[in-house]
């Protein structure tokens, strides 16, 4: 069954609205006793990097997600800030994120970027991504997904990279490591493509 | 490529949605469920409540109405109307609304943007301009252009950003209801002077407005009520007419 990680308010229900209509059977997290034994595991985004990260630690959801998908390589997916703690750090906070996927998180810099994009990246963007990736299967890559954030995923490893997605400069729109999925937009804002990429995850 | 949003509006009275002409003369158009899900299926990027008659009596009403929408829609929506505290707005969170947007609680105590921003994130805070011209000059109004304030448009809005804003929702009071066009210069002035998007409010007629919009401002998104509840303008038809002026939307 498909799990949801609830660690605070969020996108939680807008995501098990969509799993509720595909009629696939999905849970909600509340403590870490209900992660044990999932099939799948989402997580979602709330608020600030440290934010997510202090709130998994006190819940003491971390630890068994740690074994979940490091140990029994149960497929997770991080949206959003949920993607974001999936890297090591973020300028955003102090604290050490998930390090599942190397790479930091940086703000979208204005005066870095030659074309001085606003910020928050907000609205409707395209995506580039191979054809044969199993989680964009039936996705419309110029439709693409509702973004809604002011800090990016920079990977270490090119071979991390999964979509990429131009505003201002070309950033890891999502990402992907062995049984480790992230989306930095939100699939379960993005209409036709976020119910067909939620699908695709539930299939994976 | 980002595209620029088409934002339909829907002005709600106890539950139900209605549109002004000039803010007066109501009409009735329609349940806001049921015209959120058409216009996801039809193409609209986002859409807007704007709760005309918020009192902290009807604000059960509301939430309930949140909460209906957010099942049945997967695009994004914002929520205004009688916001004035933290609480007004982590219920509406809660309920599901993904943006709410202050108008008047903002100009009356400009710390709330900050409060909100800090609490939410500043992707959460829309902040909602009523701009009439008086005398040469843009003001920014309160209670639908009834009442003048004494701030001029573009320095609130500076200062909102300042403060913590994530977006301006900017309604011309002069165009609004005419079906005249945008205040493409004013638009293009503040879209200019701030580094958050700039939704573009009052005006739309026909689909040459929008086009205008797009072409001669800075503006990210254009929202419009009447047009699109009575069908004069189909949003698919609007996006293939945007597209062939090489503005950036989702078809």
């Amino acid at each position: 069954m498909i799990t949801i990680i609830n660690y605070g308010s969020g996108n939680i229900q807008a995501i098990g609205n969509i799993y509720t209509r595909l009629k696939i059977p999905f849970k909600i997290a509340n403590c870490p006793e209900d992660v044990n034994g999932a099939e799948k595991i989402i997580l979602p985004g709330v608020g600030a990097f440290d934010e997510t990260i202090s709130m998994l630690d006190k819940s003491g959801f971390r630890d068994v997600l740690d074994k979940e998908v490091l140990e029994n390589n149960v497929p997770v997916l991080g949206i959003c800030v949920g993607m974001q703690i999936l890297a090591n750090g973020s300028e955003e906070g102090q604290l050490s994120g998930l390090g599942w996927i190397n790479g930091y998180v940086k703000k979208i810099d204005k005066e870095l970027l030659v074309q001085k994009p606003k910020v928050p990246h907000l609205g409707w963007n395209s995506l580039e991504f191979s054809d044969d990736l199993p989680l964009y299967k039936g996705v419309d890559k110029e439709e693409g997904f509702y973004f809604l954030h002011s800090y990016y995923f920079e990977c270490e490893e090119e071979s991390n990279i999964m979509s990429k997605t131009f505003y201002g400069t070309s950033f890891a729109s999502s990402v992907n490591k062995n049984n480790i999925y992230g989306v930095q937009f939100h699939p379960e804002k993005s209409h036709h493509n976020g119910v067909k990429l939620l699908q695709n995850f539930a299939k994976l | 490529m980002l595209s620029k949003r088409i934002i339909p509006c829907l002005d709600v009275k106890d539950g139900r949605t209605v549109k002004g002409v000039n803010f007066v003369d109501l009409k009735d158009a329609g349940d806001p469920v049921e015209l959120a899900w058409q216009y996801a299926q039809q193409g609209a990027d986002e859409l807007v409540f704007l709760d005309i008659t918020a009192t902290h009596e009807r604000r059960g009403t509301t939430l309930e109405m949140v909460k209906a929408v957010a099942r049945q829609l997967n695009i994004p929506f914002t929520i205004g109307g009688g916001i004035t505290t933290i609480a007004d707005a982590e219920a509406l969170l809660n309920a599901g609304a993904d943006k709410i947007s202050i108008n008047s609680a903002a100009v009356r105590n400009p710390v709330l943007i900050e409060d909100l921003a800090k609490a939410f994130g500043v992707q959460f805070v829309v902040v909602a301009v009523d701009t009439k011209l008086v005398e040469g000059r843009n003001m920014v109004h309160l209670n639908g252009g009834r009442l003048i304030t004494e701030l001029e448009t573009e320095d609130w809005i500076i200062r909102a950003e300042n403060l913590g804003a994530g977006e301006i929702l900017l309604t011309s009071m002069d165009h609004d209801g005419t079906k005249n066009g945008f205040d493409c210069s004013l638009l293009d002035k503040v879209s200019k002077s701030i580094n958050i998007p700039v939704i573009a409010s009052g005006g739309a007629g026909k689909i040459a407005h929008f086009t205008e919009v797009f072409l001669e401002t800075g503006v990210d998104a254009a929202l419009a009520a009447s047009v699109f509840h009575f069908g004069e303008i189909p949003i698919p038809l609007l996006k293939q007419e945007l597209k062939k002026h090489n503005i950036p939307v989702r078809l």
